[in-house]
């Protein structure tokens, strides 16, 4: 339900910009965490920054809402410079982090009335806000109970609704479904879907093109801190070759390149991926189901037998190979490489 | 829908009282719900209280008084200092989770998260103050000044917290871990705290020692809470310690701030 009503607005319209970003970079020690990135984003629509670990999705994010200086470069939230603005900027923002950042020796209650008042709502309406939002987030029951209580879904529910409180007209959420189930991510979609519908700028970053495809208007890939590529899901899928990606495995290990030779026209432009050494090879398709056949009939004729055959969506990873010709387990590395002990606190934080 | 968003005022001057009141509540509310955190800041020192007393107390003939009257408002400095360890262990643990990340994408005052802190930290040594003289006039500990200066000796000591609680706040906010946190505070503090008049008179250590000993701000305002509660020259000590509780605040505090702001 992406939606067809939903067109990808140009992003030459800079001016209109609910987010822009010109030029920006940020370097930490040796590291180029940004590298110059243009960004626009349209009032009422949702972009995803799509991109591995490392990538500098977070750096950008913290940037934007001011809790990071750019080195060079300019970003504006609803007009308003970041830097010389800041404080304009954060009347008009919302964030929720990467790890839920709410007070576990508080309740549900009175972390979201302490976020109202800190937006100086006044406290009346700082409690009947925390009513509203607990109600519509499913928390209600769990209201006056301590945080500490709460589970991991329960917590990034809380966090979005902290986000909330002020109804900001700008939103972002960084990674919002990391390490959610299933249930709790639909549930977290249908409500970014809600406050999308009722004017909300959007903007979330994510790894799972999925999730960018199921939300967003526009896409952006980011890539060692630059945007490698930008444009509706259709338009990245077709980037890759092709909406849908047809996956199979051969019997016979040694068959696995007459196979992928067999059915390298298959694909039109995209590029057929495989791996002798489990039998495997993929390729990117348009109009997938139908392809399917033809594809049984071409490895019929070539006298090759499968062990298994799937229709799938492609991923990042199949998005990021056709754009970088790397895999992002590669690009994912090189960040760490160069991000060294950075990294390694990062991830020390993560589990906790 | 967007046109019709009124933009708040970006800055009041009243929000750097009501922002701070809010964070204060909110540390407080975290103190009083960790049962272990309130049962062992206070046990801890009471039982310190009572083992210096009737373990060292028979061997260390301080200055001809009784050894609960020579230690007791020592006792309440010490305890301030040991105290202010947690604002930087706090202050690390709010960092580590996201927590501070969140208050400064708020339009709250910029001071508020520190100024906060700090105050909830400064009322919790108000109440171990009060706590530590409660215990110590059950064993045997009197003022001998009259009312308004005792006032005044726990006073000090309070404030002598307050200004410990920037320079530890400043490490909280530098260091970003809660475990070096926690060691950071024990490697200044033990070195201040027993390098003092606080248990011993200063001219039983070793000159070296003493040097040190001496312009310790420990001890110059241990020895102005004990002047102020016992008796004795009080201008001088307390002079050098408002020259530190002074010196401490105008250093660290902005220190503090501009590291709130600009965490890297």
């Amino acid at each position: 339900m992406a939606g067809e009503a939903r067109t990808a607005e140009s992003a030459s319209s800079q001016g209109g910009a609910a987010i822009s970003a010109e030029g920006l970079r940020k370097t930490f020690g040796k590291i180029k965490a940004l590298d110059g990135i243009d960004l626009a984003v349209s009032p009422g629509t949702i972009m995803a920054l799509l991109g591995p670990n490392g990538a500098g999705k977070t750096t950008f994010v913290r940037i934007l809402t001011t809790l990071l200086s750019p080195d060079a470069g300019q970003a504006r939230v609803m007009g308003y410079d970041v830097v010389r603005n800041a404080a304009a900027v954060r009347n008009l923002i919302g964030l929720a982090g990467q790890y839920p950042a709410v007070d576990e020796n508080l309740t549900g209650r009175e972390n979201l009335e302490m976020v109202g008042q800190l937006y100086h709502l006044g406290s009346s309406e700082a409690r009947k806000r925390a009513s509203e939002l607990l109600e519509s987030f499913g928390l209600t029951d769990a209201a006056r109970r301590r945080v500490k209580t709460y589970s991991g879904g329960m917590r990034r529910r809380l966090d979005l609704a902290a986000s909330l409180v002020a109804r900001p007209p700008v939103l972002f959420l960084d990674e919002p479904t990391a390490g959610l189930d299933p249930r709790s991510r639909l549930g977290l979609w249908e409500v970014i879907d809600n406050l999308v519908k009722q004017g909300t700028t959007v903007f979330l970053t994510t790894q799972y093109l999925e999730e960018a495809d199921r939300l967003a208007h526009n896409i952006a890939v980011l890539d060692n801190g630059r945007i490698i590529e930008q444009g509706t899901a259709q338009y990245l899928k077709e980037c890759c070759g092709g909406d849908v990606l047809i996956q199979l495995r051969v019997a016979d290990r040694a068959q696995t390149a007459l196979a992928a030779e067999l059915l390298g026209t298959l694909g039109g432009d995209g590029k057929v991926r495989s791996t002798p050494e489990t039998g495997e090879v993929s390729i990117p398709v348009v109009g997938g189901p139908s392809m399917l056949a033809e594809v049984v009939r071409r490895l019929d004729a070539g006298g090759i037998a499968l062990s298994d055959l799937a229709l799938t969506q492609p991923t990042l990873d199949d998005v990021f190979l056709s754009l970088t010709g790397r895999t992002v387990e590669a690009s994912e590395e090189t960040a760490a490489q160069a991000e060294g002990g950075h990294r390694r606190k990062r991830n020390e934080r993560a589990v906790k | 829908m967007i046109s019709n968003q009124s933009i708040a005022p970006v800055y009041k001057f009243t929000w750097n009282i009501t922002d701070t009141l809010v964070i204060a509540r909110r540390n407080i509310l975290r103190f009083v719900r960790l049962p272990q955190l309130l049962i062992f800041s206070t046990i801890q020192p009471v039982m310190l209280l009572l083992l210096f007393t009737y373990v060292f107390g028979g061997a260390i003939s301080a200055g001809g008084f009784k050894y609960i009257q020579f230690l007791l408002p020592g006792f309440l400095v010490q305890i301030v200092v040991f105290g202010s360890s947690q604002t930087s262990v706090g202050l690390a643990e709010d960092l580590s989770r996201g927590m501070i990340d969140r208050f400064r994408s708020l339009p709250m005052a910029r001071a508020a998260v520190l100024a906060g802190r700090t105050l909830a930290d400064t009322l919790r040594y108000t109440f171990l103050v009060l706590l530590m003289i409660g215990v110590g006039s059950i064993i045997g500990f009197r003022f001998q000044n009259g009312a308004p200066f005792a006032i005044a000796a726990a006073m000090l000591a309070v404030l002598f917290g307050f200004a410990f609680t920037w320079l530890s706040a400043f490490i909280g906010m530098s260091v970003k871990d809660v475990e070096t946190a926690q060691v950071a505070g024990f490697v200044w503090i033990f070195p201040i705290v027993f390098a003092s008049s606080m248990f011993v008179p200063v001219d039983t250590m070793p000159g070296w020692l003493q040097a040190f000993a001496k312009i310790n701000p420990v001890t110059v305002t241990v020895d102005t809470v004990r002047a102020l509660s016992l008796g004795g020259e009080v201008l001088t000590p307390l002079w050098k310690c408002m020259a530190w509780i002074g010196g401490i605040l105008v250093i660290f505090l902005p220190l503090a701030v501009r590291r709130y702001r600009h965490i890297p």
